[in-house]
């Protein structure tokens, strides 16, 4: 993974300098609250329902072993010793003392981490697939060009103050596993008939409470111009995006009023002015990028046989059949952690799991990890021949779930329980339904599927794109909960249908199990639930769950 | 007199700024500072006067500009609030498209947590909101002494001076 030289530690102490001083005018009045809001949520600092929240910024999603236990200590000496891995592949502290968090990230800082633009109207951190550089699917590595994304936005002085937060993902697989269609901008690595890299740039997609698909904008851009090009948006956005209606403030709003075409050539044209300037990438420049991401000390003899060991452990052969990924290096797989286990908010985890997941990297994959947008965590280069004790000790830990990309792998955000905005609560509503659906062979059967979980329009847990979305609604001061059919965030992104009505809490659970029948009844031989979705619509579950009681 | 912080030192000012919708009638003096729209209709009578200082607001462009910045001794771009960015796009603009080189000023409703990103962005004066302790904001411009991107101050990104 990337690794800071003098350059990059000496701007992050500064952040740390400036934000101590910036608390303590605020904590001597010298700045108002209306001020210190802005620069706090720079530095990812929410004053929250119960208390602040302090998210950390997991650049694309990568973590050291030695990261992982420096946040372990942290959860357990400034909070209350768990932390929360949130779908933008960060991690949220939800208890720390505004006082105190001058220090925590001089802690952070050590270990090369930050809280930098993790909220804010600005650059945000760049997400990306969790199985970058080991997917077999995969095109070219996207993780060197997020750390060049990182670093150009990290204080941009021109895009501080943006009419509204801005997010890009960069995905380098035919398979996206990025999202990147409903992102401000969407970035698909693509290698033309001439052999080079670059970019086919999608823009204007997001969820939010106007969710849209992004538009393509340019089907090729060479690697050398990433930028300087994204410099040409973000400078059309910041001058032209709306700042009068925070709700029609984000790029999307822009691109529709314009037209993706006409936006195109905005852009363009800002670009012609800039483009080959000295904001350029250089060869030696994506060099040195790349140097960080190269292939680790693989073995030869990696490769096991696992047939007996399956026989024998049903258990182990469900956990290898859902939470283990395919490797582009022959004797090695992904494994995925779940932190979804059923009573527990998805994506918490505790100080000792932290230093769990950091003994497990270091002894089985290089010591690395990935968070992922769905809330769990990679180990991206397991051994075959280790597969069945890193199952062991996942267990041993609570991580070994065998529910990855089931129904109760649910995406959910933090909702009333937590955050300030919520209509309603999410984290009740996924236990509800993980104590519901625990029957393995059942959630087995169902397949692949998608549910997601907001608690408000801002749309934090991605409902829109969940096959099955959840959102809570407030309806005359009372929580409610509208379900949607139909959402993908992959390659074919679509964005969910609203069933009707919405139900109070405790019917949920119910409503999810009439959507299954209606699903089970009707899909054909091995059909995924989403494409039995598309095939027969919307109307036959309408008429399940609205059908007047007799 | 508003003090302001000008290439890092605390300057009194002693300009008149004239409101949006003012007319020829209402310069006063060859200092006065006069709105874009104003500047635009009536440059030759404005220069005649011996005008050349003008402000521009945070939705307006440089466009109607180009051809007369070069008269100007004093650009101001008004930022009315912290939160409205497009000033530091502007700022830019002024300094790399239209090549200007008099006094950049960012006046409204600044904040000294701004100072550095003004001062990449190419503004020399900033008029910081009252109350500002403006010895405190000139450490300010210093918050950051090295930077990632290439701006006005620093044209040559750091991947580009990495040693
Ligand atoms: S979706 Fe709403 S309730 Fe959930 S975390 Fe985001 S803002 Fe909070």
């Amino acid at each position: 993974m990337y690794v800071y030289d003098s350059y990059d530690h000496h701007i992050v102490r500064e952040r740390v300098a400036q934000f101590r001083r910036q608390t303590e005018r605020y904590l001597a009045g010298d700045l108002t609250d209306e001020e210190f809001l802005p620069l706090r949520l720079q530095n990812g600092l929410y004053i929250q329902r119960v208390a602040p929240m302090l998210r950390i910024a997991v650049p694309y999603g990568l973590l050291s072993s030695r990261q992982l236990r420096k946040l372990a200590h942290i959860t357990r000496e400034y909070d209350k010793g768990y932390a929360h891995f949130t779908t933008r592949q960060n991690l949220q502290l939800n208890w720390p003392q505004l006082e105190d968090v001058p220090d925590i990230l001089a802690e952070l800082a050590e270990v090369e981490m930050h809280a930098i633009q993790t909220s804010g109207n600005c650059i945000r951190n760049v997400t990306s697939d969790q199985f970058a550089g080991v997917a077999p699917d995969e095109i070219t590595d996207p993780r060197p060009y997020c750390e060049i994304i990182r670093q150009w936005s990290t204080f941009h002085p021109e895009f501080a103050f943006l009419p509204r937060k801005f997010k890009i993902a960069v995905c380098g697989s035919a398979q996206d596993r990025a999202a990147i269609l409903v992102h401000d901008i969407g970035l698909q690595l693509v290698v033309n008939d001439a052999g080079e890299t670059g970019f086919r740039v999608y823009v204007g997609g997001g969820l939010g409470r106007t969710p849209v698909i992004g538009s393509l904008i340019r089907e090729f851009l060479p690697e050398q111009h990433l930028l300087t090009y994204l410099e040409a948006i973000l400078r059309t956005y910041n001058l032209l995006g709306r700042r009068d209606n925070k709700f029609k403030a984000r790029i999307k709003i822009l691109v529709k009023a314009t037209g993706p075409e006409e936006f195109a050539k905005k852009v363009e044209a800002e670009w012609a002015h800039v483009r080959d300037g000295e904001t350029t990438l250089t060869q030696t420049e994506i060099e040195r990028a790349k140097s960080f991401f190269t292939l680790p000390q693989y073995q030869a003899d990696a490769a096991a046989d696992l047939t007996a060991l399956k026989a024998e452990h049903k258990a182990f052969a469900r956990w290898i059949e859902r939470n283990v990924k395919d490797h582009k290096r022959p004797g090695y797989k992904a494994v995925i952690l779940s932190l979804k286990p059923t009573g527990v908010a998805p994506g918490d985890v505790t100080d000792t799991q932290l230093e769990a997941i950091a003994d497990i990297a270091d002894q089985y994959s290089f010591g690395e990890v990935r968070a992922t947008h769905e809330q769990n965590v990679v180990l991206a280069d397991v051994r075959e021949a280790d597969l069945f004790e890193v199952w062991q000790k996942a267990k041993t830990h609570g991580f070994a779930t065998p529910n990855i990309g089931t129904l109760t792998d649910m995406i959910c955000c933090p909702g009333g329980d937590f955050c300030s905005l919520a209509n309603a609560k999410s984290i009740p509503i996924a236990e509800a339904i993980q104590r519901r659906f625990e029957d393995m062979d059942y959630l087995y059967d169902l397949g692949d599927l998608t549910l997601n979980i907001s608690g408000c329009m801002n749309a934090c847990g991605h409902h829109h794109v969940g096959h099955i979305g959840i959102l809570g609604v407030d309806k005359k001061g009372e929580e409610f909960y509208q379900v949607q059919l139909g959402g993908s965030a992959s390659n074919d992104a679509s964005l969910g249908t609203v069933l009707g009505p919405s139900f109070g809490r405790d019917d949920v659970p119910d409503v999810i199990q009439k959507i299954l029948d209606v699903y089970v009844e009707r899909r054909l031989q091995e059909e995924l639930f989403l494409d039995t979705y598309r095939r027969i619509g919307v109307q036959p579950f309408k008429e399940r769950i609205y059908a007047k009681a007799s | 007199m508003p003090r302001l912080v000008k290439n890092e030192a605390i300057v009194e000012c002693h300009r008149q700024f004239l409101p949006k919708d003012s007319d020829l009638t209402a310069v006063q003096n060859r200092t006065d500072v006069v709105p874009l729209s104003l500047w635009v209709s009536q440059t030759e009578a404005l220069s005649a006067l011996g005008v050349d200082g003008v402000w521009v607001d945070s939705d307006e462009t440089l466009d109607a500009l180009t051809d007369t910045l070069s008269q100007l001794a004093l650009l101001a771009i008004h930022f009315p609030a912290f939160v409205d960015g497009r000033g530091f796009s502007l700022g830019r603009l002024a300094r790399e498209r239209h090549q200007f080189s008099g006094e950049l000023r960012a006046f409204g409703y600044v904040l000294q947590d701004q100072a550095h990103f003004l001062r990449r962005c190419g503004f020399d004066a900033m008029d910081f909101r009252q109350g500002t302790d403006l010895n405190s904001a000139i450490e300010s411009l210093a918050d950051f002494t090295e930077h990632y991107q290439a701006s006005v101050d620093q044209p040559r990104p750091l991947f580009r001076r990495r040693t």
